[in-house]
This record gives C-alpha cells, structure tokens and sequence, in this order.
C-alpha cells in the first residue's frame, strides 16, 4: 500500500523554502515543536533502542552475535531471495510500464489495480496463499512430495514470497514516471531509424534511470526485511530457512536480546542507508528533472 | 494546376495520399483525404485545431496507421503504406522537438548515424563531419557540447531540424515547426526556414494553424478544416479564390455582407435575394463621403484605429446598423476624407465573393 | 499484419504485455485465486461458524479497533507534520523529511522489538509511563503504538505533494477579501485537502490491518484481547488448520479489496478536482 509514497519521484516537486511566512511565530512554533516530538517519539526513540540494546554489553558481546553459523546462514539466505526477487521484479516492472506507459489498450486502468494487489494483502496473507498451493495439503502439494520437491519450508517458498510482496515497487515507480514524460523522443528516435532495442537502452533508460534505481532501492528494502510472509513459508529451521528478521525473531523469543538487536541493528542500518540513497536518488532526479524542463 | 499525365506525375510528385480514413473511437480525424504534394517544394498544411492536419503529416510520417483497408501512401510513386516508420526516410519535426534531453547537441544530431547497422553506419570521422556541416547549416556551430536544456526555444527547434536533416530524408515534416515560440522568434526563424528550404529543396510539409505564416513561406497551401481537405493551391490562388467560405475567412479578415447592398457596381452579377451573403474584404473596399450620384452601401464610421500602416475602419451599415462593416485604407486616404467615428459614408466594393451553396448560413 | 488490430507505432508491445500479464498471473492472481478456491471447500454454514467465533470477533475488534485509532492519530499528526515540512523552513528540515520514510525502510521486526523494549515496563518509555499506572506493551495500547509507526509516513506523504501545488494565491485572495486566518484554513485550505487527507488515512489504516510484524513482539498475543487477526491466521496454520485459516484470509482479503476500490475512488476524486481547478 505504499501506492501514494511510491510516486514521489514523478513529480518536479519543490522541497525548498516555504512560500509561505504568515502564519504567527508563536503558531509555527508550536506546530513544528509538535511535529518533531511527534517523529522522536515514534520513529527516532525506537531507532535509537535498536543500538542501545545492542551495544548493552558491548562492542565484544555485539560482534559475538554475528560469529555464528545460523546467523550468517540467515545472511545468506536473505541475500539470496533478495537477489532473486528484485532481478525478476525489476524485470517485470519495466515490461508493465513499457506496456502501460508507452501504448493504449482495453482493460489498463484494471490492469494497474491488479499491480497494486500485493500492497493491499496482510503479509500474512502473502505467505499462506503459497502454503495453500504447494504446502503438503495444498493443490500441488501431494506432487512436489512424490517428487522429492520441497517448495514450503524451504528456500523456494521463500523466494516466492519475498517476490509477491516486493512485485510492484519498480513498477509503481515507473509507470507514473514514463506517462510523464510521453512518448515524443521514442518516436523520434524511431523516424532516425532506432530499433526497438536501442530506443529501450539510448533513449528511454537513460530518462528513466533515477526512478528505475529509486524502485531497486524500496524493492530491495522490503525484501531483505520482509518478515510476516517470510515467516509463514519458512518453517524456521535454524541454520536453513531463517532470513535475517526470522533470526532475529528467535533470537528474542529465546530472551537473547543482545544477540537479537545486534543482528535487528544490521537491518537498522540498512534502513538508514535506504533512506540515505533514496534522498539521494531523489535530489538527483529532481535536479535533473527541473534542468530538462527549464 | 492543370493535372499531368500519370507517368509524369510520379516523376513531379513526392508524397501522395489516396482515401485515407482515420478515425479514433467516434471521432473521425480524417474522412477521405486524399493529396499529392509536389517534390522540392515546401507545402503548408493549413487548417484550425482539430482538422486533422497533424494527423496527416503523422500517418505519412508513419507514426500513425490509417484506418485498416483506407487508403495509401506513396513515396515517389512507391507505397510505402506497410513500410514502417525507420525505413520512410522522413525527417520528422516534433512540435516540442522531442530532443533526447540527456544527450548533448552533437549527439542528438548524430543519432540517427550511430543507430545504423554496423555495415552501414559511416565513420566517426563522417559522422563528426556530417554533424558540424548540420550545425552550421542551422547556425549553431558552436553548441555541440550543449545539453537541449541549455538551450532557447528557437535553438532547439533548429536542433531538432538537423537531427531530422541528418539521416538524408527524403521527404521533410514538420509538425507546428513555429508554435511553442514567441511572436518574434517565430517570424525570425520562419523567414530562415524558407531560406533553408532554397538552399536543400527537400520536399517539406509542415502543419501550422498560422495563415500568415502558410501564405508567406510556403509554395503550395492545402487548407483543412473538419477532417478534409477544403482547397489546395499556391498562397495567391487559395487567397485570390477561395473555393469556399470557409477558406475565404480562414485565411484573412472578411466581411460577411448581407444582401441586397447598395454597394456593388451594376456589373457585378450578384444573386441579391435577401438572405443571401457577400464576403468582401476590408482591403477590396473604397470609402468615400456621401455627394450626389454616388452609389454605395450608407454606413456610419463608428471607430478607427490608425496606428500602423493601414488605418482600420469599423463601420456599421445605415440599413443595418447591426451589422459592422471593417474596412482598410491608407492613412494617407483617411487624412484626406478627414474621418472621424460618427462621419457618414458610402462604402463601395471593389471585389466581392459568392458561394452557390451558401443557402443554409 | 493482420487486417483488423491496429498496428502499434512503437515496438515491443506484445512482448511487454504478453510477459506482464504471464508474471502476473503466476506471482500473483492464481496464487490468490487459490485462496478462495480453497474457502469454497467450506460449506456456507462452517464458513461462518469459522470466522463468527468468539475468540475471530476479538481478534477483529483489536484488528479494526487498534487500526482505527492508529490511521486517526497519523492523520492527525501527519496533518501538523506536512504542514511543517511544507510552509515552515528550520534547520534539519530536509533530514526530518528523509527520515518520515522510516516506517517504510525499517523491517517490521525490527520495529517490533524496538517498541516492545521501549514500552516494557523496565524500557526508556515504559519506566516513565509505569508510575503514572500506563501499560503500554502487551495491551490494547501496544498494538496502537506499533501500529500507529507504521502508518505514519502515509498521511504525510500523501499530503505533501498536494500542499506544496496549493497556489499562495488562493490564500491571498481569501485574505483581500476579508477573512481571517483562521477562515482561510478552515474554509480554504482544508476543503483543499480533505480528499489527500481521507487518502492518507485509508491507506494507513489498510496497512495497519494487515500488519503483523511490529506487532506481535509489543501486543503479547493474549487470546480474546490483544490477538491480531493476521497472528490468528499464523496461529491456526501451526495447528494445521487449514480450512480456518483460509477462512479468516479470506475475509482479510475482502476488507483489503474494499480498502483498495475505495482508495482508488479517493484518489481519481482527488486526481479529478485537481484537473478540474487547473
């Protein structure tokens, strides 16, 4: 559900200074003294629990959690579906947006409601529906077991739902941000005698670019932490099936909570570099975006 | 123009359209246009907003498919109806230019070079040549290492205009070449465009919803208007004689005169039944102060703008006060007949225009 | 070419759609479908003995009540924080709007335990909160707290894109002619935002009642008070049951469908008087 948030690269917006300096300083200040305390307290205090518990011990007892089969199992297994899910959703995201930006056809606007679908669904939700197919009471589940197969409760499944629930971060991005810019210079490129290939590479990617990497960013995000559908799909056999907020659920769960925030304290930084590089994507691409339409 | 024989007119004529329909749900752009536009000239399609005009030029462009079964397309005698859009060899104007913005000026330029198969793209060297003797047709030696963002309007217009040379076309569109610019701009480089023309004799069409721009650079106007072609001819033809009321008062002022007037001479055969029109233009009447056996149409000079060349008269008719007549004199005759808003005139036309089937306006 | 389709100017439509709709189908639209296939084994009277029971109607009244209140507070607060961020220059201001987009980053485990520390009755919150006889984790008033984290970012960013296009001048004119600041807001302003505003609230309000992650570590879990839904669901799978589970899913999956048509709706309105101003 992310649709709203998702779109801001789309848009020339102007972060800068405010236009507007009438309201009285007494109000500005109480409103802004509002909204900062509201932020610490919901987002900055829990940001800042996850190094305190950590480092509790510390820096020995933090570096300890990590010297640990089943914590770097968890790694591993997370960097793998990661890198699985967001390839094939970066793929998919530019075949929809190519398909809906660039051409008119019956049934579009369904088309994007359905894109959005894995936003709408409990995480929860995104994990049994695979459970249903291909767990041992589920529809092909009975023929995976004759085969030797194992899809649920195994790195599979896992991959599957770490998939369904990061689907439409590129194309969210994407979309909105190609029906902006129009189809003009691929047709140009077209009566100079381009190919459909080089039109994708020479024309359209190099436009695209910040918004294509602002969706790998949020894709990758949700993907290494995912939790809920994860945790339906995987069976948490340590050491196997555990991605990095699996571990991490055990962890705490077994009252180990030093090992358990310095493994959540990995996750927290790679929340703050998110948030870094998508600052970052997005001053450049509304540089470059005010630059071309001045 | 008389019509050559068939064999002949492959060799004359560059573009040809026959019957084409083109149609976008219930709305039909265009209804059965068909034109042929000579080779080396430079070809105005005129007409306002919504006459199909740009349509036109993007279905023999290619970006646009006629409607199935309607119509062809012809390229020096060859249809090119099924060719696709990269292998037309047009050069194509977009009216936003539609340059590649995160390619510099060169490289927009050179695009349509380096895109080529391996076996037929020419050399660095070439390509480097071709793009500097372009840039300096278009006047913007100089500009290479420009992003299209650093540039003005009018530059990039020429921009674009030599990225579409560049790929030796041989036929050249352009779409609005001058509508995203200022007035002055716009007359500028409109008067340059012409001048290019002399000097490369492409075959061009350009679409622009501007007469005065039509009438003055082009060698040939086909004036649209609801999605068909209402006349075709040189600027002088359509303007001299206009083949409807349409194109009689899309290209240029005129007075729509109900009749009877008093104003015409006795030789001029006019069907005077009431209810009938006369277009007449402000520059094809003659004013003058009411004296004895004189006859003309008895108007009254209700305002008059004098700042310019031509002093601008609003009259409105003694018969019909209702009815504004705008006439166009030198300053000179206005000084002369001491005019001032509220003098009593006889207005007399010097050249008038009938339409047979204008009973229903 | 075949007579009748129009032909596409630009390349690659067949092969754009054609695997958009396989990718689809398979990641997406059969795997859902399964779920209501499933349900259909149910007879329509265990349907809804499965999802009536007693301790499903408290996992609801937590699940919607909990979600209620968390999208009210963040539209609320999301109101004051956009505004800031949008007409108010202070220092830090660009590190504050980078960091609203938290809730998003962070994983949702992460945030569970965070808060679940914080409000124990010995974390930095909780200590405070305890003396004045305030329970926050493992009450009603936890899964609130978490639920209210990670919603946040969506009032306010739904928001800010339609507070930064308001022209001053609607601002100016209503003040030539006459009115206070107050009116201005109030009958200016505000009408202005009502459907971003309404927007942000269902948007986080459907995040919230599908969220598990952040909340199972502070809620406690306990049956028939603090028990989400979505735990229910994962609580009924560790039994193996199937049926209840696919059950309750599909009850979930119809309240999100609604949520997603209606935000929808929302935001064509929004889309729509936006167009209709300009």
């Amino acid at each position: 559900m992310a649709a709203a948030t998702t779109s801001r690269l789309a848009r020339p917006a102007v972060l800068a200074g405010p236009r507007l300096h009438r309201d009285p300083v007494w109000l500005r200040r109480t409103l802004i003294g509002l909204a900062l305390a509201f932020l610490a307290l919901f987002l900055l205090l829990p940001l800042a629990a996850v190094f305190a518990e950590a480092l509790r011990r510390g820096l020995g007892a933090y570096f300890a959690a990590f010297h640990d089969a089943d914590a770097l199992a968890a790694i591993r297994l997370t960097f793998l579906a990661t890198a699985i899910a967001v390839p094939a959703n970066l793929l998919f995201g530019v075949a929809a947006a190519w398909a809906i930006a660039k051409f008119e056809f019956p049934g579009k606007s369904v088309l994007l409601t359905l894109i959005d679908l894995p936003f709408a669904v409990s995480p929860v939700i995104s994990g049994l529906i695979y459970v249903l197919i291909f767990g041992a009471q589920g529809w092909i589940g009975p023929w995976l077991i004759e085969h030797d197969l194992k899809v649920i409760f195994a790195t599979p499944g896992i991959v599957l739902a770490t998939t369904f629930v990061t689907f439409p971060f590129v194309a969210r991005e994407l979309i909105p941000l190609m029906q902006s810019q129009g189809n003009d210079e691929e047709l140009a490129a077209l009566t100079l005698g381009a190919s459909g290939w080089q039109i994708f590479r020479r024309v359209t990617l190099p436009n695209i670019k910040w918004g294509l990497l602002y969706g790998v960013i949020l894709c990758n995000a949700r993907a290494m932490g995912e939790f809920g559908a994860v945790s339906v799909v995987s069976g948490h056999i340590r050491g196997e099936t555990n991605t990095i907020p699996l571990h991490v659920e055990i962890l705490y769960n077994e009252y180990n909570f030093v090992a358990a925030f310095a493994v959540a304290s990995l996750l927290a930084l790679l929340a703050l570099l998110t948030l870094v590089l998508k600052s970052i994507v997005e001053w450049r691409a509304r540089r470059t975006a005010s630059e071309s339409s001045s | 123009m008389a019509r050559p024989p068939h064999r002949l007119r492959i060799f004359l004529m560059s573009v040809e359209v026959s019957h084409l329909r083109k149609t976008f749900g219930q709305y039909t752009a265009l209804d059965d246009v068909s034109l042929a536009v000579p080779r080396g000239r430079l070809t105005a399609l005129l007409g306002p907003s919504g006459s199909g005009k740009t349509t036109l030029l993007r279905i023999i462009a290619g970006l646009e498919m006629p409607d199935p079964g309607s119509g062809a397309i012809r390229f020096h005698g060859q249809d090119v109806s099924q060719t696709p859009v990269g292998a037309r060899r047009v050069g194509f104007v977009f009216q936003h230019y539609a340059l590649f913005r995160h390619l510099s000026v060169f490289d927009n330029v050179a695009f349509g070079l380096t895109v080529r198969p391996r076996a037929t793209r020419p050399s660095k060297a070439e390509i480097r040549e071709r793009v500097h003797h372009l840039l300096r047709l278009v006047q913007l030696d100089g500009y290479e290492r420009r992003l299209p963002s650093q540039l003005s309007g009018g530059q990039r217009q020429r921009v674009a205009l030599a990225r579409a040379l560049a790929v030796e076309p041989e036929v050249l569109l352009l779409d609005e070449p001058f509508g995203a610019l200022d007035a002055r701009v716009r007359k500028d480089l409109r008067r340059w465009l012409r001048q290019l023309h002399e000097e490369v004799h492409l075959t061009t069409i350009f679409v622009t919803h501007d007469q005065e721009e039509a009438l003055e650079i082009a060698d040939e106007v086909v004036v649209m208007n609801q999605a068909r072609i209402e006349q075709t001819g040189t600027p002088e033809s359509v303007y001299d004689h206009p083949a409807s009321p349409f194109v009689y008062e899309f290209l240029g002022n005129v007075n729509r005169l109900s009749l009877p007037s008093a104003g015409f001479a006795s030789a001029d055969a006019f069907d005077e039944r009431s209810g009938r029109i006369a277009y007449v233009r402000p520059h094809d009447i003659d004013i003058e102060l009411p004296h004895s056996g004189l006859t003309g149409e008895a108007a009254l000079v209700r305002h008059i703008h004098a700042a310019g060349a031509v002093a601008h008269l609003t009259c409105a008719r003694e018969s019909r006060p209702s009815e504004l007549i705008e006439v166009e004199i030198s300053r000179q005759r206005l000084a002369e007949l001491a005019l001032t808003p509220g003098t009593a005139v006889r207005l007399r036309m010097r050249r008038a225009h009938q339409f047979a089937e204008d009973f229903a306006i | 070419m075949p007579a009748h389709t129009p032909r596409r100017i630009l390349p690659g439509f067949n092969l754009s759609l054609g695997f958009t709709l396989v990718y689809l189908s398979l990641i997406v639209l059969i795997p859902l479908s399964a779920t209501f296939l499933k349900s259909a084994d149910l007879s329509l009277a265990e349907f809804w003995a499965l999802v009536t029971s007693p301790r499903v109607l408290a996992s609801y009244r937590i699940t919607f009540g909990a979600s209620l209140a968390a999208a009210t507070l963040n539209a609320g607060f999301g109101l004051v924080v956009a505004w800031v961020l949008v007409r108010y220059s202070f220092p830090g201001k660009r590190l504050v709007d980078a960091i609203v987009d938290l809730p998003f980053a962070l994983p949702t485990a992460v945030a569970g335990i965070a808060l679940a520390s914080l409000y124990a009755s010995n974390g930095w919150i909780g200590r405070l909160l305890a003396p004045l006889g305030i329970k926050v984790a493992y009450t009603e008033l936890g899964v609130l707290v978490a639920l209210t984290f990670i919603g946040l970012p969506f009032v306010v960013r739904t928001l800010q894109p339609v507070l930064e296009e308001l022209e001053p001048e609607l601002e100016e004119a209503a003040d030539t002619l006459g009115a206070t600041r107050w009116q201005t807001l109030r009958r200016v302003v505000f009408p202005e935002l009502l459907p971003a505003l309404i927007t942000g609230f269902a948007l986080s309000f459907a995040r919230a009642l599908g969220e598990y992650g952040s909340v199972v570590f502070i809620s406690g879990n306990m049956p028939m008070r603090t028990e989400i839904t979505p735990l229910l669901i994962i609580a009924k799978l560790e039994q193996f049951d199937y049926r209840g589970a696919t059950a309750l899913a599909v009850v979930m999956l119809v309240a999100s469908f609604l949520l997603l048509l209606l935000i929808n709706t929302l935001q064509r309105w929004s889309n729509w008087r936006h167009r209709a101003a300009a």
